[in-house]
Parts: C-alpha cells; structure tokens; sequence
C-alpha cells in the first residue's frame, strides 16, 4: 500500500466555525501540500493538530499506516512520539539561547560530538554558519527563518509543517526568500505541509493543493489543475486565477518574458527571478475574444483556436479555447451571442503582457 | 547584638525559601497549564495568607497540628517532638503564609513565557519536564527570582505566626522580629534599635534588589 498522510480533524470554536476537514494524499511523490483558503477557514487547526498541538474533538490523524490520532479509541500520539518538525509563523526561536543552541535544541538524544556535526551540517547547508554563536535578537527576519528552518529539519522529521512561513517577512526579503524556500522543501527529502492564504506562494511552493473553505477540504490536486479547474464556485473564489499553466523559460526580451505553455507562447512582463520553470497566471476576465482575422491592437498576445466548451454563469460566459493551451475567458451572454461562440468555432484570444503574471517555481 | 536571633531567622528564611521554590514553582506551573474547572478555588487557597490575620493561620494551625489532633500525633511520630514550639513548626507555619508571595510571581512569570516557544519545544521532541527546565525556567528566571527573594523578605518580617506557633524560644524559635518585640517589652531601646535597624536595611536591600531586576534588561534576551 502507499503511504499516505490521512486526517479527518473536527473542532467547534466558540464563535466561528466548525472546523470538519478531512482529505488524504499519498507520501511518497509530490512533496510539498500546500493547505490553501482564506482566514478562518481552518488551515492552521488542521495544521496544529498534524502536529499534536492541539486534541480535535473528533476524527482521526494516520501518517504512513501509523495512528497519530483516534478520537474514538482515545489515542493521541504526543509531538514529542510523532517526530514532525514545525516552523511557526514567528518561528518561535529560543531567545535565550545562541543559534547553535537553538540549532541542537532538538538533538538532545545524539551524543555530543555527533550533535556538534549535524549543526554544523545544517549551518553550513542554510549558510548560516557565521550567524552560530549570536542570539535570535540580533538577527534579521530572514535569518531568523533559516535558522528555524534548520532547527525543524536537524533532528530529521518525518513530516514538516510550516504555518505561514513567509508572513512575518517584509515584502522584499518574502519576494527573495520564496523561491529559496521551494528549493529547501523540495531537497529536504521530506513530505512537508504549508498553510498560506497567498496565491503567489501557494503556486511557488506547493506541488499540490488542498483548498480549504468554511472548515472543510474542497479539493485537492495538482496545484496548475486546482487552479484552472476548480470544482465549485467557492474553490473558484477562493483560488481566483483561472488559468495556471506550468511554462518553461523561452527567452527575455525588452523586459518581458516569454515562456513556453503547452504548445503556445505567451509574453508577460517578466517579474524577475525566473530561471526556468514557472507558473504563467491569467484571470479569466482578462482575455478578450475576437474574430480570428483581427485586426492591429496593442496586446502582445494573440491565441488563435477554437471554442472547446461553453457553461453560462448568471449575465457571463465561460469559454474554453483550445489554442495550444486550455485557455478560460469569462464574456458576457450579449458578447457570446454576437460571436457565435458555440463549440467549434475558430476565435483568437487576445492578452495583454501586463495580465500575465508569471509566479517563479525555483530558486 | 541578637546572634542566635539573627542566625535561627536566616535559616528559618533559607529554609522556607528553598521549600518555596520546591513545592511553589511545581504549583504555580498546575495553576498556569491546568485546565482544571475549579482551579479558581485553589487561587483564592493559596492568597489567603495575604488577607488573613497571622493570628488565624496561627491558631488553626496549632489546633489542626496540636498534639491532640490525629495529624499532630503523627507529626510527632515522624519528628520525635509535637510540632507547636518546634523549628519544624516554625517552617511548616512560615511556608504556608508566604505561599503567596512566591506562588503569584512563579505564576506570573511562568504565564509570561510565550506559548509558541513551548510548542517548539515539544515538537522538537523535548519533554514537558525537559521543556520546563531548558526553556521555561530560564525565561521566566526573574520572576521565580523575584519570588524567592520576596519569600525570604516576607519571612524574616514575620511575627504573628512566629509567635503564635513558635512561642519564644532563644535559639530554637525566637527570630529577629520576635526578638525587638522582647527588647522593647524589657525597655532595652538601644537593642530593639539595633535589631530593627538591621532588619529594616535587610529588607529594604531586598527590595531594592527586585525592583532594579525587573525594571533594569538585566537578562539580554528580556529586552524588546
């Protein structure tokens, strides 16, 4: 059988929600589960109690056939018995002692001399090894995330759990870290669990996504697929961008990016950091549909397809173009009906470079 | 100068002090973490000595511990003397009046450290024992000092529970306070001066020493 991580975790709060989320998703490809959904739709509960922090009411936790957690047989694996390792959105460092203490904290159970090579194993592999002897107060935000970092990965957790890791982060050292965070999560060799409310790091982080609404896990799947093909109207508000596709880096130009998505290129203005892989982004009601002659207008994108489907919704249009890639646009009936956009016909979609946004996958 | 005065009140404060710090940091640890429903009880237990005469702790004490009561008889058994008139006395008597002044800043102090590092602590695979003694403690260190010193203070002020379960025994249960009650019944001024001055300096030094702890960043990471 295939090992997976398994939760069904219900908790009532006094005034809020009920929490009921339950969802299940194998271990052993896809490293990085992204818990995605807006504020109080219960990410970090669910988060906590993977990690034996918090006791929920009812349900059950299984990671890899072992039980965590049985409301009905009482059973409750302490975090001390589950070996997770868990960032905090503060990160929650030791203020009283050095970097190196806080490095070995969890290594209480190796002898000395072995201790001493995995903090300098860690050190040196989050490049902060200068940083060793000082405290957590002289430390930058960014630092003080790869000393956390390196504390939860040490002791080798089985499962690493990371609540809001970037929040608490100002905007430049966020945009500069996220993609080293990738990097980090996807070569520590272990399966690890993100809560964010923010799009950019739910696509830049995670290979898959759990989207969570109300309490509950609406969908889980490939992250480019959550996206573009949301199951319900909620998960479509909640996720907002329906066009994700996963693009390669074709060259750079003036500025702009142009990338390669499914068999279309597309040009966006190229918001640094791309090396290669990447996600290019467009909201629906961003991409206009012509006839296929057209004519001269400023966007610098222009896919030409045909209509793939067509589903109303209320006084707009959903229309799906297969033009190299399965393009969405949201039209309104009016505008459907003076093209004819019915299944099959020839129509270019038009797209301005400034409505692509193109979310980095590596470092 | 009261030597044996002097030096039966020292032990008697040290003592209480260290029994303080044994049984009040484990208590003021359940009265911070426990989800217990009645807990409001033990609370109001523990700050009785704070409003009660010393009088009242006095007398219940000698009649629940008295050599009459089944409780006194087996204090006697285990101590080999009945526990009014006794040093033993004397500690057990000074413990519970100065419970909370050492339980309420262990507690305050305690509740002051923030969760999340605990959290941290026990993810990290670290027992709640462990967890108390590496990161507990040593940041809720100027509280449980302030605590203990406020303890010791408070005991070598004490006089009423002195009197009323010690007596006034030289060497075995007269302490400083006791003492300058005796110099000034006997008229002696320039003794009761001496004594009191000392006491005085002693405590006010005490004192001194608490407030500068907490107001000074004497422990680096207090600051910001």
């Amino acid at each position: 059988m295939e090992r997976a991580l398994t939760f069904d975790v219900v908790r009532r709060f006094l005034r809020g929600p009920v929490i009921s989320a339950r969802a299940s998703w194998s271990l052993e490809r896809d490293p990085v589960t992204v818990l995605f959904g807006p504020s109080g739709a219960g990410k970090t509960t669910v988060l906590r109690a993977l990690a034996g922090l918090d006791r929920p009411e009812a349900g059950s936790i299984t990671f890899a056939g072992e039980t965590w957690f049985d409301a009905e047989k009482r059973l409750s694996l302490s975090s001390q018995a589950r070996g997770v390792g868990f960032l905090f959105q503060e990160y929650a460092l030791f203020p009283h002692l050095t970097v190196a203490a806080n490095l070995a904290f969890g290594l209480h159970r190796l002898a000395r001399a072995e201790r001493e090579a995995r903090v300098a194993e860690v050190a040196e592999r989050f490049g902060i090894a200068d940083l060793l002897p000082r405290r957590p107060g002289q430390l930058s935000g960014g630092q003080r995330q790869r000393v956390a970092l390196g504390r939860a990965l040490a002791p080798r957790p089985r499962l690493l759990l990371l609540d809001e890791p970037l929040s608490a982060l100002d905007a430049p050292t966020r945009e500069a870290l996220r993609g080293e965070l990738r990097h980090v999560l996807e070569s520590a060799g272990v399966p690890a669990v993100v809560v964010t409310h923010d799009r950019t790091e739910a696509l830049a982080l995670g290979d898959r996504l759990a989207v969570l609404v109300d309490g509950a896990v609406r969908q889980v799947g490939p992250v480019h697929e959550v996206f573009s093909s949301p199951v319900d109207a909620e998960v479509a508000r909640v996720v907002g961008t329906e066009n994700v596709f996963p693009s390669r880096l074709l060259r750079r130009e003036d500025g702009l990016v142009i990338v390669r998505a499914g068999s279309a290129e597309l040009v966006a203005v190229d918001p640094g950091g791309i090396e290669d892989e990447a996600y290019a982004c467009v909201r629906a009601e961003d991409v206009v549909l012509e006839p296929p002659e057209g004519h001269p207008s400023s966007a610098l994108n222009r896919l030409t397809g045909v209509v793939a489907a067509r589903q109303p919704e209320g006084p707009l249009v959903r229309i799906t173009v297969g033009c190299g890639v399965s393009l969405v646009a949201l039209v309104t009936r009016a505008s459907a009906e003076r093209l004819h956009l019915l299944p099959g016909q020839r129509v270019s979609a038009v797209v301005k470079a400034s409505s692509i946004r193109v979310v980095p996958r590596r470092a | 100068m009261d030597t044996a005065a002097l030096a039966l009140s020292a032990r008697l404060a040290g003592l209480t002090t260290l029994t303080l710090l044994l049984l009040g940091l484990p208590l003021a640890w359940w009265l911070v973490t426990s989800r217990f429903r009645a807990k409001f009880l033990v609370e109001a237990v523990v700050a009785l000595p704070l409003v009660l005469p010393p009088t009242v702790l006095g007398f219940y004490l000698l009649t629940g511990l008295g050599p009459r009561s089944p409780a006194g008889r087996l204090f006697e058994a285990v101590a080999g003397h009945p526990f009014p008139f006794s040093f033993a006395g004397l500690l057990v008597a000074s413990v519970l009046y100065s419970l909370p002044f050492s339980v309420q800043p262990f507690a305050a102090a305690l509740a002051g450290v923030d969760r999340q590092l605990i959290e941290a602590s026990h993810t990290l695979g670290v027992s709640p024992l462990g967890t108390f003694l590496r990161v507990t403690l040593p940041l809720a260190w100027p509280g449980v000092l302030a605590g203990a010193v406020l303890s010791f203070a408070h005991t070598l002020g004490e006089f009423g529970v002195v009197l009323m379960v010690g007596g006034n025994i030289p060497g075995r249960t007269r302490t400083m306070s006791v003492a300058i009650f005796d110099h000034v019944e006997a008229l002696e001024y320039a003794a009761a001066h001496r004594t009191a001055g000392l006491l005085l300096a002693i405590s006010f030094g005490v004192l001194t020493f608490v407030y500068a702890l907490q107001r000074r960043p004497f422990f680096r990471w207090n600051e910001r």
